[in-house]
């Protein structure tokens, strides 16, 4: 399971990263979401992989741990947000500069 | 005493909660707006006469205990970090009520929660508790940026927006890797377990150090990661550009009190002990050089804030006593005048009409004689000449490093403040003197207008005549940094 959940961050930042290097905004924007998906399964998995246990230390081993999970939901949160924050700036964008490259020079500039 | 701690937080929550509910009734929002922030004042001072006797102030939220629960830590380092934002902030919103706050709608809704964002980042003892902070002042940031339109701020936005986004998901990742590592996200209590870690984790802890170097050097600006600041600090409106200069400040904050606290310099934060004095310098360099090359004003504002962002980084680089301390008297210095500088540049630019602050030969100004004073005042505090409060922060600076990085560290700030010298009298001579043509129609700037920048660069003699008091409290918080075992007692010790 740890190959399977390392190869997926691996892939997922891989195409993130590419993406975030484009010249065009919504590649860039693309890129940034994968991004912040395979942060918030990266948080994910600090808790380490366990399945079927409790999420509470104490008598049963092994326990889940609850915490990752809290600040995963923060992270989607924000996430969502700031993602959606791109968007409406990459549009805007588009309209003040007439054009859609990260540095505002189009083809012909 | 006790529930002071979270009113600089409540206080800009709350006004611009109300800010929001008020968008149809502008005045009174303005109104409500200066309120609020002037209340920071009295209390953000409260805090620090409370914190400067060497206590140290915890609130645990929620009533949780320590390691479990997210706490807000006043030491003396907050208690410094926000009486300065409160005075910035309050001044900022005074030359913004003279008509910049109605270029878009929503200002003053996110001028406050910008100031939560920067309160809370400076409060906060968790480390994800961190993380929200710095989005809550960084979404408000990108509104504030963006505010008064216009294409070169929709441009150096994006840049700055895509880069952050992507400077957070590494702040999570490395916020992942301790957590995984240690166990826990409690600043004091990752203190203990960091010391204590096991050898095997100790390439996971290396690589959340330097990754947490990257975020926060992002944010304060920090070389090779500087060059959204230039675009970004000189197309905003003054006022947003203006309160952006405690912004790097933030993320000079963070690296301080991370590798004192969390990475010591001398045990698990050993690499950034290495590298933060070589990178400051070269953002000092960077950032001089930039000062050279800059044909407007704004510009040039900006590219010293790169260069007063190295300048601290050097002093926190040296890990020392002397070094922190010579950091921290500089940073209120640095913060207030390059604030007053961009209100300047903005009142300088009102009169110059088209050409605004470009340096071309443009048309006298309406009021030379004050623009002039206040701009000599200006360059002479941000150039560091003596006898103004810039020249003794490097003169501490330059007292505090030993003897056998001395030649590299002397050579790059002297050289640094010449060149600021050299490019803020070619900037003077320019405006003041090299004018054509009639004086531009647009009229006096009223004493409003004047009184926030002018009090701003004021603050530059204030902290001159201060010096002894303020260079005892900055000796003293070096002290109580370098000390993390106090902090750790303080916080972990600390019963609900």
């Amino acid at each position: 399971m740890e190959a399977v959940a390392a190869l997926t961050l691996a892939v997922l930042v891989t195409c993130g990263v590419y993406l975030v290097l484009r010249a065009r905004t919504y590649p860039v924007v693309l890129g940034l979401s994968l991004l912040s998906y395979a942060v918030n399964l990266f948080l994910f998995f600090t808790g380490r992989l366990v399945t079927g246990a409790p999420p509470l230390a104490g008598a049963a081993t092994p326990t889940a741990d609850p915490l990752p999970q809290a600040l995963v939901l923060t992270a989607i949160v924000i996430g969502f947000g700031m993602t959606a924050f791109v968007v409406i700036l990459a549009l805007r964008a588009r309209g003040e500069l007439g054009n859609d490259h990260v540095d505002g020079k189009g083809d012909g500039q | 005493m006790n529930h002071w701690l979270i009113a600089p937080l409540v206080l800009p929550l709350v006004a611009g909660m109300l800010s929001l509910l008020l968008v149809a009734r502008p005045g009174l929002q303005r109104a409500l707006s200066v309120g609020a922030t002037a209340g920071l004042l009295p209390v953000t001072l409260l805090l620090l006469c409370f914190a400067g006797s060497g206590e140290f102030g915890v609130y645990p939220l929620g009533n949780w205990p320590a390691p479990f629960g997210i706490v807000l830590v006043l030491d003396r380092l907050t208690a410094l970090m926000l009486l300065l934002t409160a005075v910035l902030a309050l001044l900022v919103l005074l030359h913004a009520v003279n008509g910049d706050d109605r270029r878009g709608r929503d200002f003053h809704v996110l001028f406050q929660l910008q100031l939560l964002g920067i309160n809370g980042a400076f409060l906060t003892g968790d480390l994800f508790n961190l993380f929200v902070f710095f989005e809550i002042l960084l979404i408000a940031s990108y509104g504030l940026a963006l505010h008064g339109g216009g294409a070169e701020r929709t441009r150096a936005s994006l840049h700055y927006v895509v880069l952050n986004l992507i400077g957070s998901a590494l702040f999570l990742i490395a916020v992942g890797t301790l957590y995984a590592a240690a166990g826990t996200l409690n600043m004091a209590d990752l203190a203990v377990k960091v010391a204590a870690a096991p050898p095997e984790s100790a390439a996971l802890l290396r690589a959340a150090a330097l990754l947490l170097l990257a975020v926060f050097g992002l944010k304060a600006a920090l070389l090779p990661l500087h060059l959204w600041l230039p675009a970004l600090y000189g197309h905003a409106t003054a006022p947003v550009a203006a309160l952006f200069a405690i912004m790097t400040k933030v993320g000079v904050y963070a690296i301080l009190r991370s590798y004192t606290l969390i990475f010591p310099a001398d045990g698990a934060g050993s690499d950034v002990g290495h590298w933060l004095l070589p990178l400051a310098l070269l953002t000092l360099a960077a950032g001089a050089v930039g000062v050279l090359g800059s044909h407007r004003l704004r510009v040039l504002i900006a590219y010293l804030v790169v260069v007063s962002v190295g300048t601290l980084l050097a002093g926190i680089g040296l890990f020392n006593v002397g070094g922190i301390s010579a950091a921290l008297y500089y940073l209120p210095h640095t913060t207030l005048v390059s604030a007053g500088l961009f209100l300047l540049a903005d009142l300088i630019a009102r009169q110059r009409g088209i050409h605004g602050d470009d340096f071309v030969i443009g048309p006298p100004l309406a009021q030379p004689t004050r623009l002039g004073v206040l701009f000599f005042l200006g360059a002479v505090a941000a150039a560091g000449l003596p006898p103004l409060s810039g020249f003794i922060g490097k003169l501490l600076l330059l007292q505090a490093v030993a003897p056998a990085q001395a030649a590299w560290l002397w050579t790059i700030v002297l050289t640094g403040s010449l060149v600021g010298l050299i490019a803020l009298s070619r900037a003077g001579s320019r405006i003041f003197w090299k004018t054509a043509g009639d004086r531009a129609v647009a009229g006096h700037a009223p004493l409003t207008l004047f009184m926030p920048a002018a009090l701003l660069l004021a603050m530059s003699v204030a902290m001159t005549l201060l010096a002894a008091p303020a260079i005892r409290y900055t000796e003293a918080t070096a002290a109580q940094l370098l000390a993390p075992q106090q902090y750790i007692n303080a916080v972990l010790g600390a019963q609900p």
